[in-house]
């Protein structure tokens, strides 16, 4: 666990390194090497961020299609605010309603948080234990069975194979 | 002035219009937290407008001036909601 | 190559409608929690679609862009998140027209202690 946790925040901090500076000169990628190593070494082990994402095959293919999912629901936010904000009569009906996770990592209810932040009509507000609430501003009359499944469902089944 | 200079241009008016419209928010705002999210867009549109001006310039060395300014702006949105939230 | 940059151009145009849309729903949404979500989603999308703009008319760049595009990301929602916690906390009032408020409930029927500090 803590050699996973290691690895992943060295590559990461490696990569951020790498694209501020942009150069490949063996001098530069040096000293990336050496403080990331260092940063890693002291503060990298003990963040669980970096240790709860499972590195097998099918994670990376649902990431790879997360990714998409989540580009393509940001641009279909985003028209939808715009509509909004547009119409003359600004059709909106909001409330806060609850939805349920099945996520257990910390990470996985941190992504999933977000995403739905930026996802149509809906703004992730509080979370306690396994319960979402979410401010939706376009409210459809529902419980809390069907509110989960017309805002979590989409993003849930890719995050449960990536974070378990 | 070739056209694509002008489009340009029109891009950077539309942000210098969207930074009137969220200090007028800022300004009038009738709650702490309306001037804040005013605040929090403010900064989103001046890290997009700082890359545009280092792309007129042609200096890569002010796109660093946008990372910090965004880290800084994030870093104030979240102060002071957990100072609104008594939680600091 | 100069097909590259007008396509830059453009997409970065559209990038600052999005944020200009976003700026105009700050002003039109009538209580707190409306106005974070125009103002988060609209003004993420306006700055990706302004930087990767930029991205294409100075490929070179693409590092530093990626980094702050990538900031940008994880940053936004977990600011309006923040916000939006604090402003319930604190109760600022909703918009007249809310149908429901659940998270209102759930509080009330926890918090049974008398003080709440």
């Amino acid at each position: 666990m803590i050699i996973k946790r290691f690895l992943i925040s060295f590559l990461v901090f490696l990569a951020v390194w790498l694209l501020l500076t942009s150069s490949l000169q063996a001098s530069s990628i040096l000293v990336g090497v050496v403080v990331s190593l260092i940063i890693a070494l002291l503060f990298g082990i003990k963040a669980e961020v970096f240790g709860e994402i499972k590195l097998s095959l099918k994670a990376i293919i649902n990431l790879i299609a997360y990714t998409f999912v989540f580009i393509w629901e940001l641009i279909k936010s985003n028209i939808d605010v715009a509509l909004r904000v547009l119409n003359p009569s600004l059709p909106i009906n909001p409330g806060i309603v609850k939805v349920k996770t099945r996520l257990k990592s910390k990470t996985g209810r941190m992504v999933l948080a977000n995403s739905i932040t930026l996802t149509p009509g809906t703004l992730s507000i509080d979370i306690k234990d396994e319960f979402l609430y979410v401010h939706w501003i376009d409210v459809k009359d529902c419980d809390l069975q069907c509110a989960t499944e017309e805002i979590v469902k989409k993003f849930e089944k890719y995050l449960e194979v990536i974070y378990g | 002035m070739d056209s694509l200079t002008i489009i340009l241009f029109v891009a950077a008016g539309f942000i210098l219009l969207a930074l009137l419209l969220a200090l007028y928010r800022f300004i009038k705002g009738p709650h702490t937290t309306d001037r804040v999210i005013a605040f929090d867009v403010m900064s989103i549109a001046g890290i997009a407008l700082i890359a545009m001006i280092s792309l007129f310039s042609s200096r890569i060395i002010y796109l660093d001036v946008a990372i910090v300014y965004g880290l800084l702006g994030f870093i104030g949105v979240i102060i002071i909601a957990k100072y609104l939230e008594r939680s600091l | 190559m100069e097909a590259l940059k007008y396509i830059g151009a453009i997409i970065s145009l559209f990038g600052s409608i999005f944020l200009f849309l976003g700026a105009l729903g700050l002003i039109r949404m009538p209580d707190v929690y409306n106005r974070i979500q125009a103002g988060t989603k609209a003004s993420t999308l306006g700055t990706i679609l302004t930087l990767l703009g930029i991205g294409l008319i100075m490929p070179s760049w693409g590092g530093k862009l990626f980094i702050l595009i990538m900031f940008v990301i994880i940053t936004n929602p977990v600011s309006s998140h923040v916000l939006s916690r604090a402003a319930h906390h604190i109760g600022v009032n909703m918009y007249k027209n809310t149908v429901t408020d659940l998270l209102e409930k759930d509080e009330n029927n926890t918090n049974s202690k008398p003080e709440k500090q």
